[in-house]
Formats: structure tokens, sequence, C-alpha cells
């Protein structure tokens, strides 16, 4: 196997400080939001007793999807033995763990009872799948974290590849909990379905690996570190696959519940007559989240450019995509009586009005800058990013 | 069957008890004697309801009045924040135009899933089959809002004041109906059951769907009655007649 040396990035010079600035104040402007939503209750948020979780849910379960997929770049390296991808398995370590600090973050912040954080960790009801997930997340964090010691510390040699199949399995499982989050809601039409856990796999994949493109292609050219476009296009037609892969269990999902009956109406607001849900699904989660980065990213002439446009597109889509599961899904009503209409003070029958509010944007914005300091603080203070990647090719 | 006669002369001394007391007020005895202090909730009961729509008018909102009083819900005019532990639902059949009304609260699931997808345990069921939240542990993730076939439960939106000491309220908690636990235990009957009454349409019984005895469990022995979506086998506590 070929060496590859790693560089520490150098921390404090105009650029870091400038990004570290910027990314501070975001910061500061979600703990401020949060500030307010917690001191004036909810009722600030655009978040109802019908729309119980809003925007932040949509950035915690956005970046909390793609933190576990963001590992599988390590994954292929390791587990499948892939080797351009070997390089970039430190990164893909610490880009994981930092996307779930800063989806947990916002999680968390968004709890009626933040500061009753130490009861979700001494209190376990076994039988919930978000207690599970409490104890998924982490440990997360420290399989990962060993799994990261491991590639950084040569006398752990021994312990990679281990490290690396428990990391593999532990974000399957993960996944597979967030997913089910939905998965086991019974009375809700847009969920209750086993279908849940895979989609959210396929979404995994694709989110965090256009989430590692676009931070290795800022890296490659804030630093000029070369980064070969060889290696850029295959991972380009990885993204094209698990965006595919996304869209087959999204058609997937709806071509099930399309054929129950009862499940009709919800389908009809998704994809019919849903309003912002309809225009969001097909045209965010559909077109510009799968149709446009597949059509970019199966081309073998694929430019730089074409990879870090698709990437984003594949970003904007999945946000898209978890908005329209999240938000659609509380929108449409409960059905109390089947094939009756119900009307109530309690806007029952009713199609739920949730319009997210500053506050709400602002703390899922605070999770992504979080996120992102850790990210730029490990590669700051470890080796984690190689020297180089291959030659960039003149076929630009 | 000495139990069982015990239990029924205590009724009798219930209902002749409720009627010296209060006549004309409450015809129907309480189905329960007062629960001891410090004795725990027993499962030898199971407390419903049985809602009879064919008396209950749809204009009519005496329950829900009754309700926002007894548990201190202030109308803060916003509709989609403010608490409701019960509502009045109305349904029409599109197909035939048929209406009707009735009041929908929370269901008191033998298998509740809100209890079941509570990360902490705060939302819990009792031995007698009353599901509660425990404002001293509930995180206020509203995960069990989500749960919820019935849309039973309520978010605690801002900050709380003029409580009452049976309903402490919290910002950032999710609450619902408790079945007026506070009465149950105190050998009363929900608020809700008793305004009904009061109106004189008396839509709505209270009972104890285990003991065979009990005016509840003998109407429900003779005539139809069904729950709300039925199909998801959760088995709630509060039947119908008439949906
Ligand atoms: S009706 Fe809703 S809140 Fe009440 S027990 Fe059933 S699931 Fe829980
Ligand atoms: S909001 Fe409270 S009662 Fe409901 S699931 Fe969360 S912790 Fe449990």
């Amino acid at each position: 196997m070929k060496r590859i040396d790693y560089l520490s990035v150098r921390a404090w010079t105009p650029g870091w400080l400038m990004l570290m600035a910027g990314s501070a104040v975001i910061i500061a402007l979600a703990g401020a939001a949060v500030l307010f939503m917690e001191h004036q209750g909810h009722h600030v948020t655009g978040m109802t007793n019908q729309v119980v979780w809003g925007m932040p849910h949509v950035f915690a379960i956005f970046l909390i999807v793609a933190a576990s997929g963001t590992l599988n770049v390590a994954s292929i390296g390791s587990v499948f033995g892939r080797e351009p991808y070997q390089p970039l398995g430190r990164l893909s370590a610490l880009l994981a763990m930092a996307l779930l600090a800063g989806g947990l973050g916002v999680l968390v912040l968004d709890l009626g009872r933040p500061d009753r954080l130490i009861v979700a960790m001494t209190h376990f009801n076994f039988k919930s799948i978000f207690a599970w997930n409490v104890i998924l997340y982490s440990g997360f964090f420290a399989v990962v974290g060993v799994y990261l010691w491991t590639m950084l510390d040569w006398r752990m040699k021994r312990a990679y590849k281990p490290a690396a199949l428990t990391a593999f399995v532990w974000r399957l499982v993960l996944t597979t909990g967030t997913g089910s989050i939905f998965g086991f809601l019974l009375a809700r039409d847009a969920y209750n379905s086993a279908v849940m856990a895979p989609l959210f796999i396929a979404m995994s994949f694709a989110f965090g690996l256009a989430l590692f493109i676009l931070f290795l292609l800022g890296t490659a050219t804030a630093l000029e570190r070369s980064l070969s476009l060889d290696l850029l296009r295959r991972m380009g037609k990885l993204l094209a696959l698990f965006a595919a892969a996304n869209l087959y269990f999204v058609a997937l999902q709806h071509g099930t519940a399309l054929y129950m009956a009862d499940r009709g109406a919800i389908e009809a607001f998704i994809l019919l007559n849903g309003g912002i849900y309809t225009i969001l699904f097909w045209g965010g989660q559909v077109l510009l989240g799968g149709i446009v980065p597949m059509a970019l990213l199966f081309r073998s002439q694929a430019t730089r450019c074409n990879i870090r446009f698709a990437s984003l597109m594949v970003v904007a889509g999945g946000l898209a995509q978890v908005y329209v599961i999240l938000i659609g899904g509380q929108a449409f009503p409960l059905t109390l009586f089947p094939g009756m209409e119900a009307s109530s003070g309690f806007m029952d029958g009713q199609v739920a009005a949730y319009a997210p509010t500053l506050a709400e944007i602002l703390l899922g914005l605070g999770g992504c800058a979080l996120a992102l300091v850790i990210t730029i603080v490990g590669i700051s203070a470890f080796r984690i990013l190689p020297a180089a990647l291959g030659p960039v090719e003149a076929s630009e | 069957m000495t139990q069982a006669s015990s239990r029924r002369d205590l009724l009798k001394g219930a209902v002749l008890g409720a009627v010296a007391i209060a006549p004309g007020l409450t015809l129907i005895a309480p189905a329960a004697q007062a629960r001891p202090a410090g004795s725990a909730a027993s499962a030898a009961n199971r407390w419903g309801l049985l809602i009879d729509t064919s008396k209950c008018d749809a204009g009519c909102t005496a329950c829900v009045d009754a309700c926002k009083t007894e548990m201190g819900l202030p109308a803060l005019d916003r509709p989609a924040t403010d608490a409701q532990y019960i509502r009045k639902v109305d349904v029409k059949d599109p197909k035939t135009g048929h209406q009707h009304s009735l009041p929908v609260m929370c269901q008191h699931c033998a298998k509740p899933p809100c209890v079941d997808v509570c990360p902490t345990g705060a939302s819990m069921k009792r031995a007698d089959g009353i599901v509660l939240v425990d404002r001293h542990i509930c995180i206020g993730c509203r995960y069990c809002m989500m749960a919820c076939p019935y849309k039973a439960r309520s978010f605690a939106h801002e900050d709380q004041s003029n409580q009452k000491a049976h309903n402490p309220r919290g910002k950032g908690c999710v609450e619902g109906c408790t079945l007026c636990v506070h009465r149950i235990d105190a050998g009363g009957r929900p608020a809700c059951v008793e305004a009904c009454a009061d109106t004189g349409r008396a839509a709505m019984i209270f009972g104890d769907l285990n003991d065979a005895n009990s005016e509840i469990s003998r109407r429900l022995s003779k005539q139809a009655s069904s729950r709300i979506r039925a199909d998801l086998g959760l088995d709630p506590a509060i039947r119908y007649q008439g949906i």
C-alpha cells in the first residue's frame, strides 16, 4: 500500500479565523434563538399541538442521518477494502462525529425542557425507540472515536479492522433506529411502515456522501491541496448511485401506500394537492435532489464544478425530503373516523398550517455551524487531512 | 361471593350517601370508594367512560368548559397552541349527510402508544388503567404527541399561571386528560361527566370496567358499543355508542 502523508491544518491564519468567526456568530445567534424560545415557550415558534416537531427537527434529523452516511467513506476504504478511499477514512470519521454532535445539539435544545437532559440520560424506557436512540447516539461517538484513534495511532493498528467493522454495523443500526422513530408511529398514515428504516439508510448514504464531497472540495480549494478528479468522479458516481437508491425507496414507500385504500388521502396530499409539500416533493426532493444530480454524475466526463453542484443539490433535495416527511406527515390530519368528515375546535380533520420562524431556522443553522467548527478544530489539531490526493488532472 | 356482595353493599351505601348529600345534583352515585391515602391504585379497577353520542348535541360544550375550569386551562385565544384535554368533534358522513357530535379526550388505552414511545417513562399507565404524564421527568420531546392516534395531548407552550393544585402544569411539558384522577381517587367522577349530567343529557357515564356490577359494565354487556379506531387494537377505556 502507498504511504499516505497526513498534515494538520494551520490554525489562526486569516482565512481560518474568518471561518471560525463566521461560525461563532451563527452559533451565538442560535443560542440567542434558543434562549428566546425557551423563555417565551414554544408558542413563539411555528410549532403547535398539531405540528409538534418543526424546523429544528428537520435540521436535526438531516444532520443525524447525514452523520452516519458520512462514515461510509471510511467503511468503503476499510471494511470493503477500496484503496482510493482509504486516505479519507480519518476525515470521514471526524465529520461523522461532528455532524452527529450538531444534530443532537439542535434536537436537545428544542426539547420543552432541555434542562432535563440528565433525566433523559438516567431514566430509560427500554420499550421506547427514542431511548434506544439515545444509547445508539452516545455509542456512535465512542465507537467512531475509537475507530478514528486506530487510524491516527499506529500502535492501535491491530484494532483497526475490528473497529472499522463495529463502526460500520453501528451506523447501520443507528440509521435503522432513526428511521424507526417514524416507522413505529402506527397512527400516522404518512409514516407507519417498515420501509422507513431502509429509506433512511439510503437517505443517509446520499446526504452523508454529498456533505463529504462538499467539505473535501472546500478544503482542497482553501488549502490548495491537490485532489484528483478521478477520485472525485468515483465518489460522484457513488453519490449518483445513492441518490438512485434513495429514489427507489421513495418510490417503494409511496407505491405501497398507494395500494392501501386508506392511504389514498395522505398520498394525494403529498403527491398531488398538498401545496408546499407537493412542490417540495417533486421539485425539491425528486428533481433537484435526485434526477438532476444523477444526470450530472453518471456522465463519465463530470467536471469538478458538476460534482460540486450535484452534491449541493443532493443536500438541498435532502432537506426538502426531510421537510416533506416530517412536516408534511404531521400537517395532514389524523384519521379518527375513517371515511367520515371530522371537524372540531382542536383542528380535527384540518390540514395544519406550519411556517417556520426565524428562531427555529437559526437554531438549525447553529447545529450546522457547530458541526463545521468541530470539524475544523479537529483537522487543525490532528493529522486528519491527507497532504495530497493525487495530481489534479488538467482535463477541466 | 361474599366479596361481591360486600362490594354491592358498599355501593348501595355510596348511592344513599350521594343522594343524601346532594339530592337532585348527583343522582347516580360515584361507582367508587375513595382510595385511602397512601394506598396504591389497584389493577382490580379499570376506570372508563361510556359515551352515548345520540344524547350529545353538536352545540353543547358543557364537558369541554367544565374540563377547562376544573383543570385550570385558560383560553389564550391561540387555538393552535392552547391546551385542550377534551374537545367536541363533529362527524359527518359525506355519503349520507348524517351528522353527529361527540367528545374526544385521552382514551386511556390499555396498550398506550404514548407510554411505549416515551423515552424517559414520564408517560405512564397506572395500575387502574389511567394514563398520566409525570411532569417531573417529562423532557418535552413530544414524541408521545406524535404517537397518540387520538390527538389527545397538548404541549404547554407558555408559562402557566393560576394553576390548580391537583393539576400542576409546566411550560415545556406535555399534558392531557387525567380522567380527573384527583376526583376518582377521592371517590368522585370526572368533571366532564358531572357537567354533562348537569345539563340533563347524561350522555357520559363513568365507572369501573372491571366491576361486572357497575352501571357501565352492565350497560356494556347488554348494548352495542364501539371504540374510536378500534382497528388499532389499543383497547381504549373510553367506549362510544352511536359512532
Ligand atoms: S389516547 Fe393517546 S394519550 Fe391517551 S392513552 Fe391512548 S395514546 Fe396515550
Ligand atoms: S413529551 Fe414527555 S411524556 Fe411525552 S414522550 Fe416526551 S418525555 Fe414522554
